[in-house]
């Protein structure tokens, strides 16, 4: 029981550290994507690969990971960009992007196609997991902070306005993209040496979705937002398991009531902090308020 | 010495002319209006000199130098800045980071600093938002700092745009109808604004704008345009008695107006 319990806290934290890297990109940067899992899959194998295969260090190989996807976000980023895709035009592009880094992964030898890595190392324990989540955060949170931050949601605010202002729109888009795709690839890394075998069906739109999905309901333009709703959307499934297959239902359902009652996400642009709490009474207050002119009418 | 000179500039938009052959010459530290009936393509010109827009013939000198062909960013480094006709505030930002984002330009760190929040990006961040304070001074904001920009009244908003522009420490700045929606007391109490920072920061403008008292309070030579192409030049009291701007863009009601006004 406790090792199921570690499990989930584990899965929690990967989604954490994958949909935070994504909250900067589409949460500050306003540009969707529907193709992330593409880099979560290509920090998975690097990672993988290196220590399945050449017996690199575990810590080494999640570095490479990581830059394997960032090197790659450049890559994908750059034509895209460039060619100022926005909103539908994007995602559609990084869906596309999405698919055939998967079909890539199903053919090439030395990801052994659709067969995956069976008996990779277990390296991912509950610190190490943990340690990385926080510094993701701690990074993610002192780029929200920095001028840096200010630009990207500049971008996401009004891009004209923000060009006015003397911001390179691709420079911008282009490195918030690349973090997202390194923070994914950290996790996919993760990921890999946690269940330790992978196969390129584990990275399908679903998974690009639900990381999407999970920066939508936590909050675009927040931090803390997207960190409990991934938190949220990996834990309840587990919770639900009881319901068997209703499970999936109540899921989907969840995030439709997310978006019908907070379509500006759990935590809107605000971030969760000790003092958010306090403000606990005076939101009870106004809920209350609004309660009783709902009764009047 | 010529801030900013335009040689027969033009913008076509398929078979719609927005502008013709537009010259204009603005000498350095000085106000110049640009006034012409809606759709005249004054906002055209903003956008050809900011960048937005690649002239489809002509030239754009700033300073002396060409900058047609650059990025919007880079002109705004060369120090143009400008507003917005619609507003375009960061609407979901507070209003002191409105201004941060402009007062970032001059108190730059590397995104790597940034992302392990050195001790020196803490310091630079501690500046941005002084230089942002001085500036929510200087329109008088400095009371609503932390107020979201959207929740601002309109009038104080156009102020906001203003000081935002304020903070990228332009040599040249094109105010695209500050006025506009302003009751004629509002409005010159912004020409008196406009006309402080002016001379604080040594700046060079370019007005468009609607309320002639605006354009004539403030301009020591109006550039009228109508249907993209320059009807007139002058100081305002040459462009008043022109029969060509008087028929196109004044009316015959200005003058009468104008003459109630001296009967009074």
């Amino acid at each position: 029981m406790a090792a199921y319990i570690t499990g989930i806290i584990i899965f929690s934290l990967i989604a954490v550290i994958a949909t935070v890297g994504l909250a900067i990109f589409t949460g500050f940067t306003g540009l969707f994507s529907l193709g992330h899992a593409a880099f979560f899959a290509i920090g998975a194998y690097t990672a993988g690969i290196l220590t399945y295969f050449y017996d690199v260090n575990f810590f080494l190989a999640l570095f490479a990971g990581g830059l394997m996807s960032g090197f790659v976000g450049l890559f994908i980023g750059v034509p895209t960009l460039k060619a100022k895709l926005r909103s539908d035009y994007f995602a559609i592009a990084t869906l596309g992007f999405g698919e055939a880094v998967r079909v890539l992964l199903e053919n090439l030898n030395i990801t052994q196609g659709a067969r995956g890595l069976p008996g990779i190392t277990a390296a991912t324990t509950l610190p190490v997991a943990f340690a990385v989540a926080a510094l993701v955060i701690w990074i993610a949170r002192n780029f929200v902070r920095s001028r840096h931050g200010r630009a990207a949601i500049a971008v996401r605010e009004d891009f004209v306005a923000a060009e006015m202002m003397g911001i390179n729109l691709f420079a911008v888009r282009l490195s918030s993209l690349v973090f997202s795709a390194v923070c994914c690839g950290v996790a996919g890394g993760l990921f890999a040496h946690y269940v330790c075998f992978i196969q390129p069906a584990m990275f399908t739109a679903y998974l690009s979705t639900q990381l999407t999905a999970g920066v939508v309901a936590g909050g675009m333009g927040s931090i803390t937002g997207p960190v409990v709703a991934a938190i949220i959307f990996v834990a309840v499934p587990e919770a639900l398991r009881v319901a068997n297959i209703w499970r999936l239902v109540a899921y989907g359902l969840l995030l439709v009531l997310i978006m019908v009652f907070r379509p500006q996400g759990l935590f809107g642009y605000r971030e969760l902090s000790w003092k958010s709490f306090r403000h606990i009474p005076d939101w009870l207050k106004a809920w209350r308020k609004s309660g009783n002119r709902r009764a009047k009418l | 010495m010529n801030r900013l000179e335009l040689t027969g500039l033009t913008k076509n938009f398929g078979g719609i002319t927005a502008c013709r052959d537009i010259s204009l010459t603005i000498p350095d530290g000085q106000i110049m209006g640009l006034i012409g009936p809606n759709g005249a393509g004054k906002t055209t010109i903003f956008n050809l000199i900011t960048g937005v827009y690649q002239p489809t013939g002509g030239r754009i000198y700033y300073d002396g130098q060409v900058l047609s062909r650059l990025r919007p960013d880079q002109i705004v480094d060369r120090g143009v800045a400008r507003t917005f006709q619609n507003i375009r505030l960061f609407r979901n930002l507070s209003v002191l980071d409105n201004v941060c984002i402009g007062a970032d330009r001059h108190e730059s760190y590397s995104l790597a600093a940034a992302l392990v929040r050195l001790p020196y990006v803490v310091k630079k961040e501690v500046a941005i938002v002084e230089r942002a304070m001085e500036y929510l001074a200087v329109v008088g904001l400095n009371d609503k700092a932390a107020i979201r920009a959207d929740a601002l009244p309109y009038g104080l908003q156009r102020k906001l745009e203003l000081a935002r522009a304020l903070a990228l420490k332009p040599k040249l700045l094109l105010l695209d109808e500050p006025a506009a929606g302003m009751n004629p007391e509002e409005s010159m109490e912004l020409a008196g604004l406009i006309r402080r920072v002016h001379g604080q920061y040594g700046l060079t403008i370019l007005l468009i704008e609607h309320h002639m008292d605006v354009v004539m309070d403030l301009c020591e030579k109006v550039f009228v345009l109508n249907f993209g192409i320059k009807l007139a030049e002058g100081t305002a009291e040459e462009i008043q008695t022109n029969p060509d701007v008087l028929k196109a863009y004044l009316g015959e009601g200005y003058r009468r107006a104008g003459n109630k006004q001296d009967q009074c």
